[in-house]
């Protein structure tokens, strides 16, 4: 066992960027594990978890459906209760919107079309452990690559989200249709954030942009502080 | 057999009495099939026999030409004759690659013929023991209309869902795939040198696994029906011939598949595609013998007889040969990844294909029978001669010639395409779609591999040759471009009815210009596949010859990445460029003419420039459709800079084609060394101008942006 924090990867059947996620951890100093669908306890040791983007059980239902209750997300459940930091990037965002972890959805992009290319997102708001290696209004260089990434709530909800700084990232442009131009949202406690950008795509500048790996490493950093908190209690 | 006589029936079309003609077999060879048995085949084995000895799976008109290709050399591990090549590339990594064709299907539907073809494709590689890591697409359609955006949508559907990259390929739109479109896709995959499997029974007592989906009535007879006639009118009644493609299920037969290669579990794997089980396991069976129990199959609908089971073409199946005490681990792998599997019959040592149906014998061949003595035949050639070359009589002046070949539909950016696909998955893209070739990472080295696929059907239209070489030098300079040494080629023949002398002599013909331009370059042709019959109500398709290129890149660190303000501009040349074929002349003439003749010494010596001067320059691009002036402003385009060019006003100069022709750009600095590598090798090099400035040739950069973005 490394001292390294130890962040878990979540592979459902249909994953597809679980293999890059925990690569991309490990390239901003996690020691990231493998988490299986089936599971019912997260890896010992966890100080973070990720849900990585895919097509979860080919999204053959709605997008992330049927992973928001498959046997694994009892565990993610209770650990993002317990106050654990928890990223659900692209599948992983539906999947947390979908197991209401995460407010509002995700619809098809405006286009009806698959988007892949890098984006600029702004950060909106920095108040939230995922964003601690940024400031406000900074701009990151993103890939998004998505059939169904525009993010939707209604009125009221967009307005208290707003109101709480639980919209934390936005597109600079418009890219699939995403109401407000919404990328990434945080919960009310702000331990658990979904985006469609992909920051594991981008801890490289070799493979576009090294952008995503300020909110890896943040994860990172909070993984460390959680599990710091649970050895004092 | 009642549904094997309406099965023939809906397959040709017509009402034959002779069951055999009925199922697409001449007298001729059903005679060979009776002297080979020595009794007459029942109507299991006649079915049997139809799919093998069909053109898609046997070869039958292309197999005797198809031994002039280049097909060894030191890095070769596998070469053709498996279900793809396998390069060495040193440091213990191997490459598996080959390209298909999914074209029939695709014309008559083509978001699941086009998604189907990514899925057969990927289990190829898997096959080898290797992990998918790049698709490529070539599409050709009579322009971009819906049946071209839905084929765009399949391959999406299939290759982002499973989550290989698509990294690269072709789109060209020409009325001569109108209603015979060209769907080929190539795949790569990467895999420990000494891992390599071969799909064939390695010793007598090992247990035959089928796993992944169910087997139902969907696809039977896609290899004849489909693959091996020409298409007609009638095209929609074969649409149930069309496989559907399950990308989830594809999926976890990746991942599982992997799993049993990379631990050992598995002797040998075979996808089961065109022909399904029959073509599996004759191809697994042949220096041993294969029994197998149809009624073991796990099936996904009542009442299917013993010729369905084995000729279904269901997809996202796969065979493995595995040894009795391994078999409780590979059955626990596919139970974690949730995937049907049956052990449906053993390795014997009786060197036949037995089936059996609730242990009755329903056929019995010797397996070498479908494969080995498959019928070959020499085609007819007659040569097909070139319409005339006419003068283009009012040509627009160059500038805006260039800005109208930019809006073109063939030429403008294929942004609009690729953004479709997922380039990223697997974090190793270091250079992305959209100029020359797409490079992808050889983690954890610094290593890479460059990746192209291109093909030139106008151009082969009016000389064969040419059109078959051209594919080959063009796959093999886009990869030089990028830095990368080619070291391996792989072909997808599409063609139309080869029993027509002139379509014979254009396979011949093709195959030949390949072979000729892979000696050159140095590089064995290592897979491939032939599709024949592309004809619709008579009118076949140009011949297209596509040809896959792996190159491999020292550093992904040198790749090129985009020419700055000062930098000095330099064309390298091979052969003389001239407008036949060109796409100057199809958009201002008619296309005619000969094109200007190939020297394929000069064209190599290009080629070996390229890669080793993309580790000095800032860009390295090679003209091709559209000729110098177009590949200049591709070049601007992508760097965002124009440049103060010293070029002739002649159309051949600015926009002919076929003969060889590259820019490189560099920094002054490290000019002089750029030109003695040229000189060094002997390869004529020009200097054309300076980078710089918001122009090129005449025309706002903006101008040209806005005509080639224009369908983004």
């Amino acid at each position: 066992m490394t001292d390294k924090p130890r962040v878990a990867v979540v592979t459902f059947p249909g994953s597809n960027d679980d293999h890059d996620a925990a690569w991309a951890l490990g390239a901003v100093g996690a020691d990231p594990v493998a988490a299986w669908h089936q599971d019912a306890e997260l890896p010992a040791g966890t100080g973070g978890v990720v849900l990585p983007g895919g097509f979860s059980y080919g999204d053959y239902l709605r997008t992330g459906a049927i992973a928001s209750v498959a046997p694994v997300m009892d565990a993610v459940r209770a650990f993002a209760a317990a106050g654990g930091p928890v990223l659900g990037i692209c599948n992983g965002f539906q999947t947390l919107c979908e197991a209401r972890l995460l407010p509002g959805v995700l619809r098809p992009n405006r286009q009806l079309e698959f988007v892949c290319e890098d984006v600029t997102v702004r950060v909106e708001n920095a108040d939230a452990p995922f964003l601690s290696r940024c400031s406000p209004g900074q701009e990151l260089v993103i890939p998004v690559k998505h059939g169904e990434g525009a993010w939707y709530a209604d009125q009221w909800t967009f307005v208290q989200l707003a109101a709480r700084g639980q919209i934390v990232l936005r597109y600079a442009d418009d890219v699939n249709g995403a109401l407000g131009n919404v990328a990434g949202v945080v919960n009310q406690a702000r331990n658990v954030m979904g985006l469609m950008p992909h920051p594991e795509h981008a801890v490289d500048p070799l493979l576009g942009s090294g952008d995503g790996g300020l909110l890896l490493a943040a994860l990172v950093d909070t993984a460390a502080a959680f599990r710091a908190t649970l050895a004092v209690a | 057999m009642v549904r094997l006589r309406r099965y023939a029936d809906v397959l040709t079309s017509v009402t034959d009495p002779a069951l055999h003609r009925a199922l697409g077999l001449t007298d001729g060879e059903f005679e060979r099939i009776r002297a080979l048995l020595g009794r007459d085949p029942n109507d299991f084995e006649l079915a049997v026999f139809s799919l093998l000895w069909s053109e898609h799976c046997g070869y039958k008109h292309s197999a005797l030409l198809l031994k002039r290709l280049p097909s060894t050399g030191p890095r070769v591990l596998q070469g053709p004759g498996e279900n793809a090549g396998v390069l060495d590339l040193g440091d213990g990594q191997a490459v598996a690659f080959k390209v298909e064709s999914h074209n029939h299907p695709s014309a008559v539907e083509p978001f699941q013929g086009a998604a189907t073809g990514v899925g057969g494709i990927l289990r190829d590689i898997v096959s080898m023991g290797a992990r998918p890591v790049a698709l490529l697409d070539g599409l050709r359609f009579g322009e971009p209309d819906w049946h071209f955006s839905r084929a765009v949508g399949g391959i999406g559907h299939y290759g982002n869902c499973v989550g290989v990259p698509t990294v690269g390929g072709e789109s060209v739109f020409d009325e001569a795939y109108r209603e015979n479109c060209l769907v080929n896709a190539m795949c790569v995959g990467l895999l420990p040198a000494d891992r390599l499997l071969r799909a064939k029974a390695t010793a007598a007592g090992q247990l035959v696994v089928l796993y992944g989906a169910t087997t139902g009535r969907d696809g039977i007879g896609g290899a004849s029906v489909l693959a091996s006639q020409e298409l007609d009118d009638a095209a929609a009644v074969k649409r149930p011939s069309v496989q559907i493609g399950d990308p989830f299920t594809g999926k976890k037969l990746i991942e599982s598949s992997v799993e049993l290669t990379s631990t050992g579990l598995v002797e040998s794997l075979q996808d089961c595609g065109a022909a399904g089980i029959a073509s599996s396991l004759s191809e697994m069976a042949a220096e041993f013998g294969i029994d197998v129990h149809l009624d073991r199959v796990p099936l996904r609908e009542d009442g299917m007889e013993p010729w369905e089971v084995m000729i279904s073409e269901s997809q996202e199946r796969m065979i493995a040969m595995v040894r009795p005490q391994m078999l409780e681990a590979v059955e626990a792998v596919l139970d974690r990844w949730e995937l049907e599997h049956a052990v449906v019959g053993e390795v014997t040592a009786t060197g036949k294909l037995r089936a059996f149906w609730h242990d009755d014998i329903v056929g019995e061949i010797p397996a070498r029978l479908l494969t080995e003595e498959c019928p070959r035949y020499e085609v007819g050639q007659t040569r097909r001669p070139a319409p005339p070359a006419r003068e283009i009589a009012d040509a627009p002046a160059a500038h805006d010639a260039l800005v109208e070949l930019l809006a073109s539909p063939a030429l403008r950016s294929r942004r609009f395409v690729f953004r479709r696909y997922d380039q990223l998955v697997g974090s190793r893209t270091v250079r992305r779609p959209g100029l020359d070739a797409a490079v992808i990472r050889l983690r954890p080295t610094m290593r890479g591999l460059a990746v192209s696929l291109d093909g030139q059907g106008r151009i082969a239209r009016l000389d064969p040759f040419a059109g078959g070489a051209l594919a080959v030098l063009e796959a093999a300079r886009n990869v030089a471009c990028v830095g990368g040494e080619p070291i391996g080629f792989t072909d997808c023949l599409n063609f139309g009815n080869p029993e027509k002398p002139e379509i014979g002599w254009e396979l011949a013909q093709a195959i030949d210009g390949i072979a000729a331009a892979a000696d050159a370059v140095g590089a064995p042709v290592v897979s491939g596949n032939v599709s024949l019959y592309n004809e619709t109500n008579g009118r076949a398709i140009h011949p297209t010859p596509v040809v896959g290129a792996v190159g491999l890149v020292e550093d992904v660190r040198r790749v090129p990445k985009a020419w700055h303000e000062g930098d000095v501009l330099y064309a390298a040349f091979a052969s003389q460029a001239a407008l036949p074929g060109s796409e100057y002349q199809a958009r201002f003439g008619e296309v005619g003419g000969t094109p200007a003749p190939l020297d394929l010494a000069a064209e190599a010596r290009l080629i070996s420039f390229l890669w080793q001067a993309a580790q000095l320059a800032t860009l390295t691009h090679d003209a091709s459709e559209g000729g110098l002036a177009v590949c200049l402003a591709e070049a601007a385009l992508f760097s965002g800079v124009g440049a103060a060019l010293d070029l002739r006003d002649d159309p051949v100069e600015l926009f002919g084609e076929v003969g060889g022709r590259a820019i490189v750009a560099c920094a002054p600095v490290d000019a002089p060394e750029l030109e003695s590598v040229a000189t060094g090798l002997g390869v004529p090099v020009r200097r054309v101008g300076e980078v710089g400035g918001g122009t090129l040739l005449g025309v706002e950069l903006q101008r040209l942006r806005s005509a080639w973005e224009a369908s983004d």
